[in-house]
């Protein structure tokens, strides 16, 4: 086989893998833990039966929200094997707010913006070595300003 | 706005550090708008990062992510011309996929 | 007697704490402040603005490309900073967006009309005059403030953006200096900067246009303008009018010096 074709082939081969593979999580959106009212039930829809606390998992997050619509949340996992970090909202309508699971190559780490409805604990729950460990963080929402 | 999505990586030593912005209304269902009507909830509910076709992450949101929600990832092993590529898939099934090269 | 002296205590720890907690506050509000402008989506507005700076519109069929910021036909780096501005072609002080206005007529053949319907946008649909803005701002970052005050119209509208921060009018009976003319003045837990001196008026100018997190919209100078008025209760004042245009004057000449780091990211 010439070196052309040869390469058209691995191209094409290629191709067709990635397109096959579905640009979707590989389980669907988990309507019943995203839509639980409270942080327990929502991690038991997890599947999270326990968990440890860590002072591997890092949280970082503002003390004061000058506003409760946009919260950094910066959650690092140092906790080897970590396969998923979940973030857990408990005073919100919904408290989970996300969940991502870590495939070879990507570190467990996250930030991402977030919504407050009002002061509240931030939870990050990582899921290393079959087991279950969390970390908290407390941030106040204050409104603020002349509504303008 | 004309890009949905827009990505930032950059290599230090093989690890990148990945931004993304992406332009969503991440509406909760619970907003009322200027005319008092509650706007229906509408929001990316997953988020899928893959490593030169590979997947390396994926995410599964709620409508508590900011609108025009920012992400930030980190991915090792990782070295310069690798490809990225980040989709997304909201509650009402419309899709965005964006590419970047790491730099 | 212990019992006293453990009460005694107390209470001087709760006296002492509410002047320690203002000051944790304020430190903790500047921290949500960084970090809410390290992970901001400003850059969209930038990258839309782009688009719409080389969009060819109005029965001209130009795009804006060819405008004059104060620097040059179509230079945009650093154009910003030097705004407002006197420019001899309008005969008039200018900012941001009375000039963009000016080039949407001239340039793009608009009428005013046309060119300023929707010149405040909301989340869902943020206006041209916003994306604009956001975009020739971005080309400023890192240059010193540095409004025109040699000319004289420049003077002068320097003097009646004075004029106008200090005039109490309304039903209030509010200026602009009544929330931003002494120091020590907050709404809620928003800090109030002092306007009128450079030290607080500096970190305010070098940080407009912005994006607001508390409404995902991006808003402008004009809109900051105008909307201090309907705050003050007193009729808004027209967009890109001499008046507004002397008060961005007033502000930026009183803050000048700081280098631009915005598009800004605010609550």
């Amino acid at each position: 086989m010439n070196p052309a074709r040869r390469i058209a082939l691995k191209f094409a081969a290629a191709l067709a893998a990635g397109l096959a593979a579905p640009l979707r999580a590989l389980a669907a959106w988990n309507k019943e833990a995203f839509q639980s009212k409270t942080a327990a039930s929502a991690l038991k829809e997890l599947g999270v039966a326990a968990s440890t606390e860590s002072k591997d998992i890092l949280i970082e997050a503002p003390q004061i929200a000058e506003n409760g619509a946009v919260v950094p949340i910066e959650v690092t996992s140092n906790l080897p094997g970590t396969r998923s970090i979940a973030l857990v909202i408990d005073k919100n309508p919904f408290p989970l707010t996300a969940r991502f699971e870590f495939g070879e190559g990507a570190v467990p780490y996250v930030k991402v913006n977030v919504k407050l409805g009002e002061s509240s604990f931030v939870r990050a729950v990582a899921e290393a070595g079959g087991r279950h460990y969390t970390a908290a963080r407390e941030v106040k929402v204050t409104i603020g300003g002349c509504g303008g | 706005m004309a890009e949905p999505m827009k990505i930032r990586a950059t290599l230090k030593g093989d690890l990148a550090e990945v931004r993304v912005l992406m332009v969503h209304p991440m509406e909760t269902g619970q907003r009322k708008d200027a005319e008092g009507r509650l706007v229906p909830a509408h929001f990316i509910q997953e988020v899928s990062v893959r490593l030169n076709g590979r997947s390396v992450l994926e995410g599964q949101i709620s409508q508590a992510v900011s609108r025009n929600p920012v992400f930030s990832f980190r991915l090792k092993g990782v070295k310069a011309g690798d490809k990225l590529e980040i989709a997304w898939l909201d509650s009402k099934g419309e899709r965005s996929q964006a590419e970047a090269a790491i730099a | 007697m212990h019992r006293i002296a453990a009460l005694a205590l107390a209470l001087a720890a709760a006296a002492g704490a509410p002047c320690a907690l203002a000051q944790d506050a304020k430190t903790e509000i500047e921290k949500y402040q960084q970090m809410i402008a390290d992970s901001s989506p400003v850059e969209l507005f930038e990258l839309q603005g782009e688009t719409l700076w080389s969009k060819r519109q109005g029965p001209k069929n130009a795009s804006l490309e060819h405008c004059d910021l104060g620097l040059g036909a179509g230079v945009l780096k650093g154009a910003y900073a030097q705004l407002p501005r006197y420019f001899r072609d309008a005969d008039r002080v200018m900012d941001l967006e009375t000039r963009l206005l000016h080039c949407m007529t001239t340039l793009q053949g608009r009428s005013r009309e046309d060119a300023t319907r929707r010149v405040f946008g909301n989340e869902d649909k943020p206006s041209e005059m916003e994306y604009l803005s956001a975009y020739i701002a971005a080309q400023s970052r890192g240059s010193p403030m540095a409004p025109g005050t040699a000319h004289p119209r420049e003077a002068a509208a320097y003097e009646l953006g004075r004029k106008l921060f200090f005039y109490r009018a309304g039903p209030w009976d509010f200026s602009c200096a009544s929330c931003h003319g002494e120091p020590g003045k907050r709404i809620r837990m928003q800090e109030l900067p002092v306007l009128s001196t450079r030290a607080g008026a500096g970190p305010v100018v070098a940080t407009w246009p912005a994006y607001r997190v508390s409404n995902s919209q991006f808003k402008t100078m004009q809109w900051r303008i105008n909307d201090c008025y309907r705050q003050m209760r007193m009729p808004e004042p027209t967009y890109a009018s001499d008046l507004t245009v002397a008060l961005a004057t007033y502000l930026t000449v009183t803050g000048k010096g700081d280098l631009y780091r915005g598009p800004g990211t605010k609550r």
